[in-house]
């Protein structure tokens, strides 16, 4: 009877880590799924990003208000969390605040600032609740932000919330039961925040008072697993993902768009006099598909991205074509491949790891022609996203496949190509008359 | 106006020490063409020795990349890289931010490794090494806003040299409400230039042009022939072009020390 409440902790435990990480395995072959491209080289530059994008949230900062109140969630959520290592000990061993006998009054230190920031946490989250439901910031209003995002940016605040309230609520608790001098309930800890929810529990006995005081502290646990298996349909992904994400981001200049290399083979041989000219057709392997038209024409970097995204909107609402009325939004770009990409990963898992084709494709069946050719290739999504993901990157391969595999550029862009073709400039102009402007006045 | 190109130059068995890259634009577009002049016054009388390709240039392939054609892109650089390599060319000067960003960023991989500038940079440089002097003058005073180019500022941080430019012309440097790093486009970018914009309710052009009037500038200064294109029809567009001049950097600089 003893040993019951470190069993069923134990079973419980197991089985949050247990999906947890079956989830993380979903995760990891659905992000493999893309195709090969190095990110492993100049490591140092790349532990650097990471450190000061993902660590030190350098990029969240450039919105004042909303930068510091993350930071304020981020530590609180990471220091918190440190407090987890106790109750988690707790819990298999059966004993009661273990750590408290070793720390003296350093561990006072700990639960008092624990209890602050948990109190800043909710201040912050109520804001954040408040700047997306009732103050309604534009960026959280666009057409890609109904149903799911909507409900999944709120519930995740709910969330908090509610884990911070059973925090405090089952430390007040507890300091009462020390107060009383409950046998087990051993005297530690500062409860600066948490002496405010006292009188709530004032009016209960002893034995009441330890029974709220397990389940305050059961439904905390237990609630952080369930946080812990919900990352994984939940933009709220990136407080995990936002660190390979800026580790793995594209370190070089913002300007340079990958050479596809198989035109290159192409263009080589074409220009080569002594290249067989049957050579391209005379392998085995089928032609390569030029660009993207689905999440796994894609690169393993690009999907890592997908996955990251915080759906923050500050790239969108950075976004020339979106902020004139263009249904292009690069967030919605990251969205889309991020369902898509779940889908299509279902769709492998299902059907022992082979795709079986389910009628849909990334291209028209989430993102529109449309949306693609509105884009200046601008970059300014790139610079404002605060964890270095890239839609442009996207944004240009599905145009490549529209024009190499479709034909289907708009019409003036067909010509623009032709005159290039033809004189060697995007006017119809002949490449003989480059320098008469020399001779114009 | 006197240019050599490089085949002259080669035939006289003389070596440049820069190529200036004219584009498409600085080549055949009316309103480019008075930049390209402008840029050619200042080198001449800078005495600095340069060279363009003239009917052996041809389209980087920028626009064609950003369509979409990846063949054709490099179909255009790998035309272009025979013809620099065969000149043995090490450095090249551009004042167009998209052909700078292509020919610096793109050719490497495909065979063509050259020093590039954008004019600004280039400018900047003989400024300091006193190859040329900017007297105010004409500008003494002036507001003059800068309009970032996409391809010159986030793609490749080029920020202070046009800037520093600016100065110098003893003008006051006044900054929009989106500039550098978080620059609006002028809506050319990307193969804009060359087809109708997607269904939306302004135009890009406009919306930057608004921002610049915002700040009550004298002239909007551009280091891109296609922004100069963009923002002098936002101008126009808002009946303002007898009053709110768009001009390049270089035709600054021309002008101020009327060349
Ligand atoms: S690069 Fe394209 S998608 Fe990104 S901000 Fe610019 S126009 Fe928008
Ligand atoms: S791509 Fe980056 S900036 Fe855009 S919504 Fe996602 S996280 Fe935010």
């Amino acid at each position: 009877m003893e040993l019951m409440p470190n069993f069923l902790f134990f079973i419980i435990l197991s089985i949050g880590i247990g999906f947890f990480v079956l989830n993380i395995k979903k995760l990891i072959y659905n992000i493999k799924l893309g195709k090969d491209i190095d990110r492993y080289d100049n490591k140092s530059e790349r532990w650097k990003n990471m450190i000061l994008l993902a660590l030190g949230q350098t990029k969240m900062i450039h919105r004042p208000i909303s930068g510091v109140l993350h930071v304020v969630v981020y530590v609180g959520f990471i220091l918190i969390n440190v407090e987890l290592l106790e109750i988690v000990t707790d819990g298999i061993l059966g004993t009661h605040r273990v750590f408290a006998p070793f720390m003296g009054s350093f561990y006072n230190f700990l639960t008092a600032t624990f209890e602050i920031l948990a109190f800043l946490v909710i201040i912050s989250v109520v804001v954040f609740w408040i700047r997306r439901n009732m103050i309604k910031i534009k960026r959280f209003m666009n057409p890609e932000m109904k149903g799911w995002p909507k409900y999944d940016a709120d519930v995740i605040l709910y969330f908090e919330i509610v884990l911070m309230f059973l925090f405090l609520s089952m430390n007040a608790t507890d300091s009462l039961l020390q107060d009383l001098n409950t046998p087990n309930y051993i005297n530690a800890g500062s409860f600066p925040i948490s002496k405010y929810l006292q009188p709530l529990f004032n009016d209960f006995s002893q034995s009441n008072l330890i029974i709220l005081e397990r389940v305050f502290w059961w439904l905390h646990i237990i609630g952080i697993l369930i946080f812990a298996n919900y990352l994984y349909y939940s933009k709220h992904l990136h407080i995990l993902l936002a660190f390979p994400n800026t580790f793995f981001a594209n370190l070089d200049s913002k300007g340079r768009f990958k050479n596809n290399a198989n035109v290159t083979k192409e263009v080589k041989l074409m220009l080569d006099p002594n290249a067989d000219p049957y050579a391209v057709n005379s392998s085995d392997s089928p032609p390569e598909k030029f660009g993207v038209s689905d999440v796994i024409d894609m690169n393993w970097v690009q999907l890592l991205n997908a996955y990251s995204c915080t759906e923050c909107g500050r790239c969108t609402s950075e976004c020339p074509a979106n902020q004139t009325g263009k249904k292009l939004s690069p967030r919605k770009i990251m969205m889309d491949t991020r369902d898509r990409l779940t889908e299509v990963g279902d769709n492998y898992r299902i059907n022992n790891k082979k795709f079986i084709p389910d009628g849909k494709e990334l291209l028209n069946d989430y993102i529109s022609p449309e949306e693609l050719w509105a884009c200046t290739s601008c970059n300014a999504c790139v610079e404002a996203c605060p964890i270095g993901i890239d839609p442009l990157s996207i944004i240009m391969d599905m145009r490549q496949y529209l024009v190499m595999e479709q034909s289907s550029a708009p019409g003036d862009l067909n010509n623009m190509m032709g005159n290039i073709e033809n004189n060697g400039a995007p006017w119809p102009f002949n490449n003989q008359e480059r320098l008469l402007w020399a001779n114009e006045n | 106006m006197n240019v050599n190109t490089l085949a002259d130059l080669t035939a006289q068995g003389k070596k440049p020490d820069v190529l200036f890259w004219v584009g498409c634009a600085g080549s055949f577009d009316e309103r480019a063409k008075k930049i390209t002049k402008a840029f050619v016054k200042i080198l001449n009388n800078s005495g600095i020795s340069y060279a363009v390709l003239g009917p052996e240039e041809s389209c980087t392939g920028d626009p064609a990349k950003r369509s979409g054609n990846e063949f054709l892109f490099q179909m255009q650089a790998m035309a272009n890289i025979e013809v620099l390599n065969s000149y043995e060319i090490t450095k090249i000067v551009t004042t167009c931010p998209h052909c700078f960003n292509t020919l610096k960023n793109e050719y490497p991989e495909l065979g063509g490794s050259y020093e590039v500038e954008h004019h600004t940079q280039f400018l900047k440089k003989l400024l300091n090494e006193g190859k040329i002097k900017i007297q105010g003058g004409v500008f003494k005073g002036k507001r003059i806003t800068f309009h970032d180019p996409c391809y010159l500022g986030r793609a490749n941080n080029v920020y202070e040299a046009p800037r520093d430019l600016i100065k110098k012309l003893d003008a006051e440097l006044i900054e929009m409400k989106n500039c550098k790093s978080k620059g609006l486009c002028c809506g050319a970018g990307g193969a804009q230039m060359f087809k109708e914009p997607e269904k939306g309710n302004k135009d890009i052009n406009i919306k930057r042009t608004e921002q610049a009037i915002n700040v009550k500038p004298d002239i909007i200064a551009a280091g891109c022939p296609f922004c100069n294109t963009m923002m002098s029809d936002g101008v126009k567009s808002k009946e303002k072009e007898n009053i709110l001049p768009v001009k390049d950097i270089a035709e600054l600089i021309a002008e101020a020390k009327d060349l």
